[in-house]
């Protein structure tokens, strides 16, 4: 058909502008958001502490025990592939070493922000979502009310402290299913276990898994709040702008997670 | 007759559609003036740009004689505070009590007590008829509450404009009476300038001093409701009159335009 070759420029042109409109809109929340959490505060106008809280209790502490009972599998089946092959070389209590760090280096804040976006990021894309559907996002402007501000300063504050916080029990939780692993299977003494996985893992491993989950934390809320503020129908684009919102927060964790990775294999 | 509002050659787009053409009018100070026409015709984005949320593609919007459309967000946010705003769908905070909702505007932009807050919240949900119903949230509320509750919140820090999106879209005729009822009320009472967009023609003869009826993104009429319902224009009597729309086609153009060429 004629029509589709003469439209090949007006294709790759339309959807370059498109990007740079998408990405210009991303920038700007980024710059938004950091600009209301960060420093509007020192300018009178303080983050809504009340709200904070609350975001901190819906995506953290409800969090709490889906992430466990991942961590502890993810421990046990940790423990259990690293047997497999230390067995045969009868060095078995390295398995303890194994186990504890590439829990807190690596599982235990991906897992979490995994976790995490699926529960949280989705919910913030909806709720904001539903909201710009509803005209309340109009509404709270027309208020005077800055709507980042408002809705998504909260729930940056709320995973970035508590995304760092979920990761931390989450590697006891999981370092704790390979010790349990190793005693009931491998015959493996706990206290021996415990003392390995101390004298294996430094300060570095569980700061740098610290700084991923931090990372990961800002990830999620701007790209939940991204995908909510850009729905511009109805019921029908929450969804679809939902389900976006999980698959590109989880697949930019990824994105991140390898480049914090490469950065702390060679600076640290 | 003093001028609270006025438009200045005001053009718009969505995208490359033209919606508004260049459209000029004044809206007085303490009246209500009901801006008017069919579906499509670019009223709700004419309201959306009288509150700053839309700007418009060139023009000028003068709000107590001061351009809102070369106004930074924050010098907007000041004369926002003097504006109540009654969305479609009430659009209260649904995650919030009516109560709450109500105070919103009030904790943000002022520093009052606490008490003060919840003196201020009963007096503005008793005006609206909402009295009791402090605690409520937005989804147990019927259609009709929802919109008074958002005339409460709109008058929450008590405005000298109120901006009212279809206040009687949805509702049954004895509620959207109730309605106007409640805007003659508060034109009377608290001599606010009032600008209602709607295309009901029960409440546009009930509560309307001055009428600017819009057609095709143009101004057809602007002036007092007397002008209005003296006009011959023949869009106004058609929309008057409740008039369908002509037929566009000759059978023979209709057949050539569903067969595709």
């Amino acid at each position: 058909m004629p029509v589709t070759a003469e439209s090949l420029f007006g294709f790759i042109g339309r959807r370059t502008v498109s990007f740079l409109k998408n990405l210009h809109d991303a920038a700007l929340l980024i710059n938004n958001t950091f600009y209301w959490t960060f420093l509007s505060p020192f300018k009178g106008k303080p983050i809504r502490v009340r709200a904070s809280i609350s975001e901190m209790v819906k995506t953290g502490y409800n969090s709490v025990p889906i992430v466990a009972v991942i961590s502890f599998f993810v421990g046990i089946i940790l423990a259990l592939q690293a047997a497999y092959q230390l067995r045969k070389v009868g060095a078995l209590i390295y398995v303890a070493n194994l186990v504890g760090v590439s829990i807190t280096r690596e599982l235990g804040p991906i897992l979490t922000a995994i976790i995490v976006a699926g529960r949280s990021g989705s919910a913030f894309a909806a709720e904001i979502g539903s909201m710009k559907a509803a005209e309340e996002v109009d509404a709270l402007v027309s208020m005077g009310i800055n709507p980042v501000r408002f809705l998504v300063a909260p729930k940056l504050i709320a995973l970035m402290i508590m995304l760092p916080a979920l990761t931390i029990f989450s590697d006891f939780i999981g370092i704790l299913g390979g010790l349990l692993l190793s005693k009931a299977a491998l015959d493996i003494n706990p206290y021996n276990y415990f003392q390995q996985t101390v004298n294996s893992l430094l300060i570095k491993d569980v700061m740098t898994g610290l700084v991923k989950a931090w990372a990961f934390g800002v990830v999620i809320t701007v790209v939940g709040a991204y995908q909510g503020f850009k729905v511009e129908g109805g019921a029908e684009e929450v969804g679809r702008r939902t389900t976006a919102s999980v698959v590109a927060s989880i697949f930019l964790v990824i994105v991140f997670d390898l480049f914090f990775t490469t950065l702390f294999y060679y600076f640290t | 007759m003093e001028k609270a509002i006025e438009v200045t050659d005001l053009v718009t787009h969505y995208g490359d559609r033209v919606i508004l053409k260049g459209i000029s009018f004044g809206i007085p100070r303490g009246k209500t003036t009901v801006i008017l026409g069919g579906s499509g015709c670019g009223k709700s984005t004419l309201l959306k740009h009288l509150i700053g949320l839309l700007k418009p593609t060139s023009g000028n919007i003068l709000i107590n004689g001061k351009d809102t459309t070369v106004m930074s967000e924050d010098e907007f946010n000041e004369v926002r505070k003097k504006m109540g705003i009654l969305f479609q769908g009430a659009a209260l905070l649904n995650s919030m009590t009516l109560a709450d909702n109500v105070a919103l505007p009030i904790r943000e932009h002022t520093k009052l007590e606490e008490p003060t807050i919840q003196i201020m919240v009963r007096m503005k949900l008793d005006l609206v008829g909402l009295s009791g119903f402090e605690n409520f949230y937005p989804s147990q509320l019927s259609g009709g509450m929802k919109k008074r509750a958002g005339i409460a919140r709109a008058m929450a820090l008590d405005p000298e404009f109120l901006f009212f999106d279809e206040p009687s879209a949805g509702l049954d005729p004895v509620t959207a009476a109730g309605l106007d009822e409640l805007i003659i009320k508060l034109r009377n009472v608290f001599k606010m300038t009032i600008v209602v967009v709607t295309h009901e023609l029960a409440s546009i003869f009930t509560i309307a001093d001055c009428v600017i009826m819009l057609d095709l993104g143009e101004v057809l009429f602007a002036g007092p409701l007397d002008g209005l319902r003296a006009s011959d224009h023949p869009r106004i009597r058609m929309f008057l009159e409740r008039k369908p729309e002509e037929e566009t086609y000759s059978p023979a153009d209709y057949f050539r335009f569903i067969a595709g060429n």
